[in-house]
């Protein structure tokens, strides 16, 4: 990373928390807020995906699980909002931990699957599972008052929060990047037997980058579940899964905005074409096969070509 | 009759069956995928759309043309298998220097887009479709009712599978396609048109996904969404089968159909996770997969 690199994307770092900082004084909050979560969400499936180059088909089961467990403690237990986050998180990364086990065992194409098919045993385990309350799902979760101070029931102070909890993520994502361990990383990516004879224990690198990337899934999961007051089958299912790849392929994989940029833009979309129905999943379909064949770069990947730097 | 472990034989027969018929599904469709996979190094996200289309084309051709079961067992894999080559010849063959995954992405935006469509068009709660005369009834075998056409239904998907396996394994034609999937450049330089190759596998893959399908008609109902689940059912079978061999894609499917029915007896919460159970089990043994070979 060149010091004119770390300049340009500094810059652009510094546009988006402006953009975030204004924004919900002229569009509507909850809608940014659900964009912040999905944005989360799409940087900590990016971690995996254009950093490491391991495509888990299976995220929204870290989601899901995250909202549902946030969402319990909250409700049932009573926890303070900061503590049901926090559950949330260690639940995502647990299940993180013995799903990656597993599916790190398998390489390439494989490893998709094998995320997929897990994830739908843990979306059945939702279906049946007495504390999720099947279709219903965990409703009217209490926001409560972070820290015992703030009071989330006010929207701006819950925007204000849910902006931090996301930069902080991605600043999380951001450093591991560029760190060693980054390093190591993409490494892997690009070459994993040559990563092996040098002397990485490649396999834990896979499992460590995935248990990072899920509990960060799960932050965005407990984030949401408290914005929305719900937890429900939505997040678990496989739909949500490919969600977050198109989001992360609109946005352009491997770079660091793109994903935020991806989740705005499905999310925007979204919102616009909700009352027709089944046509969002044929747009969204359209636009995966779009990206695939013509615009593999994304957005930013495209916009950082322009400018030839690394956004 | 006397209960075998404190369980009916109807029902425990009764399930058997229902496992037989799934896993018939089962194979038909990770047969596909492996053929396809062994090939073109893609999988086939929208073999589950493809078998949903090959069940409403049976009821198309009932609905406006007028032609039953039989006919349909004919034209909708020829159909459906043609529009598999269309989408190989557009769209898929521009993406054989990329990254194995972008086939994925590209399969599961079409499968969105085919599911979408057909949502749109028939609504999700399905259309039914009627058992052919030739095969309604059934049979009493003393210890179970065997409908006429679940015996079918089974006895035929052996038949294409192992008529499958056969082509595969042990004509010249099938040996075209081994050599080519070991070493595609070689072969073509042999004088083998690879690319044609290429294509007729994914249209033959396809079709044997649209059979399934319209086998499948008249037992589940036609709907849109048919495919959709099923198709991450059969992502486990083949992870858990290895894509290496064809026998091991027939045995897996018919061998894991049985185990989910039988669970259904026995244990009928976890009916619906056995499969990826069994899968992590796998994974933790022999992570190639039970007839796959070490990568």
């Amino acid at each position: 990373m060149t010091r004119a690199g770390l300049g340009h994307q500094g810059i652009a770092f510094a546009v988006m928390v402006a953009f975030f900082a204004v924004a919900p004084f002229f569009v509507y909050p909850v809608f940014l807020m659900k964009a912040l979560c999905f944005g989360l969400f799409a940087c900590a499936f990016n971690l995996l995906i254009g950093y490491v180059g391991l495509l888990s088909f299976g995220h929204a089961a870290f989601l899901g699980s995250a909202g549902y467990v946030t969402a319990h403690v909250a409700k049932v237990w009573g926890w303070p909002p900061e503590a049901a986050i926090v559950a949330g998180v260690a639940a995502a990364a647990v299940l993180g931990l013995a799903i990656g086990a597993l599916a790190i065992r398998r390489q390439g194409i494989y490893f998709a699957m094998t995320t997929l098919a897990l994830a739908q045993m843990i979306y059945f385990f939702c279906l049946q599972a007495p504390f999720t309350h099947g279709e219903d799902g965990i409703q009217a979760v209490p926001r409560g008052r972070l820290f015992g101070i703030l009071d989330l029931s006010h929207t701006l102070t819950l925007y204000f929060v849910v902006l931090a909890i996301f930069l902080a993520g991605f600043l999380v994502i951001y450093r591991t990047i560029h760190s060693p361990f980054g390093q190591v990383l993409k490494a892997i990516r690009e070459n994993e037997p040559r990563a092996i004879s040098l002397g990485y224990k490649a396999d834990q690198y896979k499992l460590m980058a995935f248990v990072l990337s899920t509990a960060l899934v799960g932050l965005a999961g407990g984030t949401k579940a408290l914005v929305f007051q719900l937890a429900s089958l939505t997040d678990v299912h496989w739909t949500m899964s490919g969600e977050v790849v198109l989001m992360t392929l609109l946005g352009g994989l491997g770079t660091v905005f793109g994903p935020v940029v991806g989740a705005f833009i499905v999310i925007a979309l979204e919102n616009y074409l909700a009352q027709l129905g089944a046509w969002v999943t044929v747009v969204q379909g359209a636009i995966f096969v779009v990206c695939v064949l013509t615009f593999r770069r994304g957005v930013v990947g495209e916009l950082a070509r322009l400018i030839r730097r690394p956004l | 009759m006397i209960p075998i472990l404190g369980i009916p034989p109807q029902a425990l027969f009764g399930q058997l069956l229902i496992g037989l018929i799934n896993g018939s599904f089962y194979a038909l469709l990770s047969l596909g995928l492996a053929v396809i996979f062994g090939l073109l190094n893609i999988i086939n996200f929208t073999h589950g759309a493809q078998y949903m289309m090959g069940a409403f084309t049976a009821w198309f051709l009932l609905q406006y043309v007028g032609l039953g079961y039989w006919w349909a067992l004919l034209i909708a894999p020829i159909a459906v298998g043609l529009f598999g080559i269309l989408l190989e010849r557009t769209m898929l063959k521009r993406l054989y220097q990329l990254d194995h995954l972008y086939g994925l992405l590209l399969t599961f935006g079409l499968a969105l887009i085919i599911q979408g469509l057909f949502r749109n068009q028939y609504g999700s709660s399905g259309l039914p479709y009627a058992i052919p005369a030739q095969l309604q009834g059934g049979q009493n075998l003393g210890f179970m009712f065997l409908p006429n056409y679940r015996a079918w239904v089974i006895g035929f998907s052996l038949v294409v599978c192992l008529g499958t396996w056969y082509v595969v394994e042990r004509t010249r034609l099938g040996s075209y396609l081994r050599a080519a999937t070991e070493n595609p450049t070689l072969v073509q330089a042999f004088g083998i048109n690879v690319p044609r190759m290429i294509t007729l596998t994914y249209g033959f893959g396809v079709g044997l996904a649209a059979l399934a399908g319209v086998m499948a008609a008249p037992i589940y109902q036609v709907n849109p969404l048919m495919g959709g689940d099923l198709i991450i059912v059969v992502f486990a079978v083949v992870v858990i089968g290895g894509m290496g061999s064809i026998m091991g894609s027939i045995v897996t499917g018919f061998g894991l159909g049985v185990v989910e029915g039988l669970t259904k007896v026995f244990y009928p919460e976890a009916s619906n996770t056995v499969i990826f159970v069994i899968m992590a089990l796998v994974l933790l043994v022999k992570p190639a997969g039970l007839f796959g070979r070490a990568q």
